[in-house]
């Protein structure tokens, strides 16, 4: 890991860049910023292009450039699941969330939570949505700020601080200083503007990487040549049970199914001008998806590269273990602009859903913590200023996760957040079209779900997120949060459909069937 | 507007990469690419073109 000026300099450029665009943001489009729908949401300005750019950078994050290919590199065929699992979502976005955008808009939503809070009268079932969000998405940042340690390391820019027994990593601090600042200032606007920088940078990595690539390793045929062959497909499943076929199927629709309940998906969704936006960004996502899979490939790559055994990455990876696939392939590949050029992608790759999920967050603890239990009279100036401030607590709080605690706490983390944050979908999505679910069966839903869950990760002593079910004689291994969710929703059915036999009490609803669009 | 959108259900047409014993393959390649790997890869144009297709039923709909 030694220090490559040529790519230091085109790093640091591109860096600067996005830090002047991040501040300038807060002109583009203006808006009254003391308005939280404006700070937090952009004022539902963004058209189809930026809406595009937007939640392609939110949902591509950094971390999946990186992980995706590590699992690859290191378990093979398996880790390919980010495949289906992209081709699955964007349908879903197409069909329920025009709807929740037309009622969000309609009734001045800002987060799922206010949705909930609406149409069902709960505001224990809200801050119960609330929660989860937010607790979901807090290891998401830190994940975030491993992708950028990860490349900053990579480029040989090792300026640690020891302080006692804590080591504070220089750039690191610098950037997340950075991207703190410019998301108080600018909000939604400043990842938004950053995202097609991103974006640019991204598109251009993967042209290089399929075009050079294949050259420079003797073409796809020798890649995948020298991939183990037990690795190169799922294994076969053995008598009476669906093996790692039901594994690999439920993780693709578990992850589907749980992306768009994030609270930096619902933002960037709520964010859009129009339903019509909604739909074309859903028509036009895949895009992203191509990119990961040939992106998902690199981590094949590096093992036909054989990159792990030569010792000039040998302390990237004994630090960040199959995470380094990626960046030690780049570094071995590619001349050294390009490797500012990519380096930059994903570190820029990183900034711009760290902001958005740190607004998410900001938008849900003002929105259904703060004004609902603790100053329900806050002025809609005080609301906007609370979410700033939270902003900056939301990312310190995955700066000190991944300074203070081992890097597996975030990973395990954010395997349970995955299966929490999918309990909300009873009253997010289901709600969308059900007005008669009733409030408490949906709690007590969540509430099965999340303990069901979270019982299921910690028999595997919170290594995996797949479970085996017994299912009529037949070992079915699933992803807990397929698993949980249909726990939920039998209890949240179920228990709904008794109270309406036994219960006369008028639903609670201050939405009305026109607001669905 | 209540009326039942049936080609919505066109939407449901991706579910079909859920049947992962059709795909765990290594052939046939293409240029080099075992089956698994760019089948999986292929569908994601199919859904472009499934969710264009329901957009243009949904507008020609009036919606």
């Amino acid at each position: 890991m030694k220090l490559d000026v040529t790519a230091v300099t085109i790093f640091v450029v591109l860096f600067v860049l996005v830090t002047v665009m991040g501040f300038f943001a807060a002109r583009w489009k203006r808006g009254d910023l003391s308005q939280l729908h404006e700070w937090g949401l952009g004022g539902r300005r963004f058209g189809a292009a930026v809406s595009w750019f937007l939640l392609g950078g939110d949902l591509y994050t950094a971390y999946t450039f990186v992980a995706v290919p590590a699992l690859l590199f290191g378990a093979g065929a398996s880790g390919f699941f980010a495949m289906p699992y992209t081709s699955l979502v964007w349908p879903i976005l197409f069909l329920v969330m025009p709807r929740m955008w037309s009622v969000c808009q309609a009734r001045g939503y800002v987060t799922a939570a206010d949705f909930v809070r609406g149409r069902f009268g709960s505001r224990t079932l809200a801050l119960a949505v609330a929660v989860t969000g937010i607790v979901a998405t807090m290891p998401y940042i830190a994940l975030q700020l491993i992708g950028i340690e990860v490349v900053i390391a990579a480029l040989g820019l090792n300026y640690a601080l020891h302080l006692g027994g804590l080591v504070l990593d220089l750039p690191l601090l610098a950037a997340f200083a950075i991207l703190a600042a410019y998301t108080y200032s600018s909000g939604l606007r400043a990842p938004a503007l950053i995202a097609v920088v991103k974006d640019v940078l991204i598109y251009g990595t993967v042209l290089a990487v399929i075009v050079v690539m294949p050259i420079e390793l003797g073409g796809y045929e020798r890649i995948f040549a020298s991939v183990p062959p037990a690795k190169l497909l799922l294994a076969p499943p053995p008598h009476s049970s669906l093996g790692s076929y039901s594994a690999y199927a439920s993780l693709a629709l578990g992850s589907a199914l749980a992306l768009l309940l994030y609270p930096h998906a619902m933002t960037g969704i709520l964010s859009s001008s129009s339903r019509d936006v909604i739909k074309r960004t859903a028509i036009a996502m895949p895009a992203y998806s191509l990119a990961l899979g040939l992106l998902a490939l690199m981590g094949y790559m590096a093992i036909a590269a054989g990159v792990s055994s030569q010792p000039a990455y040998a302390a990237g990876f004994k630090a960040f273990g199959a995470s380094y696939a990626v960046p030690a392939l780049l570094l071995h590949s590619f001349p050294s602009w390009m490797v500012g050029v990519s380096f930059a992608a994903i570190g820029i790759g990183a900034l711009v859903p760290a902001a958005i999920m740190s607004i998410a967050s900001a938008n849900l603890f003002t929105r259904n913590i703060y004004r609902e239990y603790i100053r329900p009279a806050c002025s809609p100036a005080e609301e906007s200023r609370t979410a700033k401030i939270t902003s900056l607590i939301v990312k310190a709080g995955g700066l000190f996760f991944i300074i203070l605690l081992p890097q597996t706490y975030a990973i395990v983390l954010q395997l349970l957040g995955g299966v929490w944050i999918s309990q909300t979908l009873p009253a997010v999505m289901l709600g969308l079209y059900a007005r008669w679910l009733r409030p408490s069966a949906l709690l007590a839903g969540w509430a099965a779900g999340i303990g069901t869950g979270t019982f299921m990760v910690a028999q595997s002593s919170f290594k995996s997120a797949v479970t085996t079910i017994q299912l009529f004689g037949t070992a079915v291994p699933c992803y807990a949060a397929v698993a949980a969710l249909a726990v939920n929703l039998a209890a949240a059915v179920g228990l709904s459909m008794l109270i309406n036999v036994f219960s006369r009490a008028p639903q609670n609803d201050a939405t009305l069937a026109e607001d669905y669009g | 507007m209540k009326r039942l959108r049936l080609h919505v259900l066109l939407l449901l047409v991706p579910l079909v990469l859920l049947w992962v014993p059709f795909y765990n393959r290594a052939e046939p390649d293409l240029a080099g690419i075992p089956f698994f790997y760019w089948y999986q890869m292929a569908w994601v144009p199919v859904t472009v073109l499934v969710t264009f297709f329901v957009y243009r039923l949904d507008r020609k709909a009036g919606r």
